[in-house]
């Protein structure tokens, strides 16, 4: 099986096809993601991993999948331990990398870094983040998820609550969920809203998009909502952002209003902006997602290298 | 060597060079910061600006003696001056006149306006952009994919 491109950039650059080979493909992989069953599909293969920013879920999810097929890793999780440190560009580093692994996965805080590292190298990259920019295989993963609750991704209600403005997990799925003819709520507290680009684009694409601040009025409507961190960072006034924070809490009580099959998603990690006495209710799916990143990254993994 | 009846030119003819004509109105010193001449220039220089224009209502004219321009010039001439000509002279005649025409995909010309793109750091990554919109003037970033905009791109020229 191949996928269109080499590389993973941007969500984006994957055709519906390649969505639905690497969604077969993790389906098939799941017995092997829990540990009931073993592969050696990878057996001799080596995975960089080159994480020029902290990530603790992406990294140790690619770790585990390229393990569960019988491969191994190598890498660094800091900059400060490579070579980066002596002054090392990173066109250099992947040109040396790609002489001792059959793929890279690469998180780095500069816009359009996977796209240059794809350029030059000879060895598939995977973009693990890329600043502001993408993360492919996070989107990947949340539609999975929703995929594997639904049976389908097409013409669902998807809410995306918290901060839009500086999220690219949300940027990334509102664009993605769009290609499925999904709904989007778009629920904000003022001055964190959605990009205007990014609505523009959706509603030129004939996309339908609703504007929202108010998290329990649209509740209802709503097959999926996707809850991200409001960062206090964000505010200049602390009372501001306390004000702001317990009004898009996720909470029972809130959840008394929502459809029976509502999925609630989050990309993880949590603060406070999903209450834990939701962990155990029916929509909670935001640990569902952890696994899926396994079986989808070890699916990527399957095809690239 | 101005004349300013109506049938003369306002400045003589060059000898050899460049002219480029049909330069929006204002933006003849936007020409004169691509092309790098400042006030160190031994180059000729001429700078007509707001002639009125049967076309445009009024234009900016820049000639330059002795100098042919580069074709990376021609590119960037074009991103504020879209309609511009570009007449070479030899021997007071010109012998190669054209019109420069913006491209659909630029390289190096211009830097991205996104600080945190790859292509503004020490990586050896060169800026490429597709222009979304000729007017008003859109480019976007092809690594970050980020626009810049008209005015940030003509900052960048008076920088």
């Amino acid at each position: 099986m191949k996928l269109s491109n080499k590389d993973i950039v941007s969500f984006k650059e994957l055709t519906k096809e390649d969505v639905r080979n690497i969604f077969s493909e993790a389906e098939k992989f799941e017995p092997i993601g829990r540990g009931e069953e073993k592969s050696d599909l990878l057996n001799g293969k080596i995975l960089g991993m080159l994480f020029f920013e902290p990530s603790t879920r992406t990294r140790l999810s690619f770790k585990s999948a390229v393990q569960r097929l019988g491969g191994s890793s190598i890498g660094f999780s800091r900059p400060d331990v490579s070579s980066v440190a002596k002054g090392e560009t990173l066109a250099d580093t992947i040109r040396t990398v790609e002489n001792y692994c059959d793929a890279i996965v690469l998180r780095h805080p500069q816009m359009g870094s996977a796209k240059l590292a794809a350029e030059v190298s000879k060895v598939p990259i995977i973009n693990a983040g890329d600043g502001a920019g993408h993360h492919p295989t996070q989107t990947l993963l949340d539609l999975y998820t929703i995929k594997k609750n639904f049976g389908e991704i097409k013409g669902l209600d998807i809410g995306l609550v918290g901060d839009l403005k500086y999220g690219r997990t949300v940027h990334s799925l509102a664009y993605a969920a769009s290609r499925f003819e999904n709904k989007l709520y778009l629920i904000s507290p003022p001055g964190l809203e959605m990009p205007e680009e990014i609505v523009n684009d959706l509603q030129t694409k004939g996309r339908k998009v609703q504007e929202s601040s108010n998290v329990e009025k649209v509740l209802p409507e709503l097959d999926v909502l996707y809850v991200t961190r409001i960062q206090k960072e964000r505010f200049s006034d602390p009372s501001e952002y306390n004000k702001v924070k317990d009004s898009y809490k996720i909470d029972l009580d809130l959840l008394k209003s929502a459809k029976q099959n509502l999925t609630l998603l989050h990309p993880l990690p949590r603060v406070d902006e999903i209450a834990p006495e939701v962990d155990s209710s029916k929509h909670a799916r935001y640990f569902d997602q952890v696994f899926s990143g396994v079986v989808v990254r070890m699916a990527l993994l399957s095809i690239l290298m | 060597m101005i004349k300013m009846g109506k049938e003369e030119l306002r400045v003589s003819k060059i000898k050899a060079g460049t002219v480029i004509d049909h330069i929006p109105s204002g933006r003849a010193l936007i020409v004169l910061e691509i092309l790098g001449i400042d006030p160190e220039t031994k180059d000729t220089v001429s700078v007509l600006m707001n002639v009125p224009s049967g076309r445009y209502g009024e234009k900016d004219i820049v000639k330059i003696e002795g100098r042919e321009l580069e074709e990376e010039e021609v590119n960037q001439i074009a991103l504020v001056a879209p309609k511009a000509t570009i007449n070479v002279i030899k021997n007071y005649n010109v012998v190669d006149k054209g019109v420069v025409e913006l491209p659909d995909f630029i390289e190096g010309v211009v830097d991205c306006s996104n600080p945190g793109c790859i292509t503004n750091s020490t990586e050896p990554a060169t800026s490429k952009f597709n222009i979304v919109s000729k007017t008003p003037l859109q480019l976007r970033c092809t690594y970050c994919e980020r626009i810049t905009e008209e005015d940030e791109l003509f900052k960048q020229f008076s920088e």
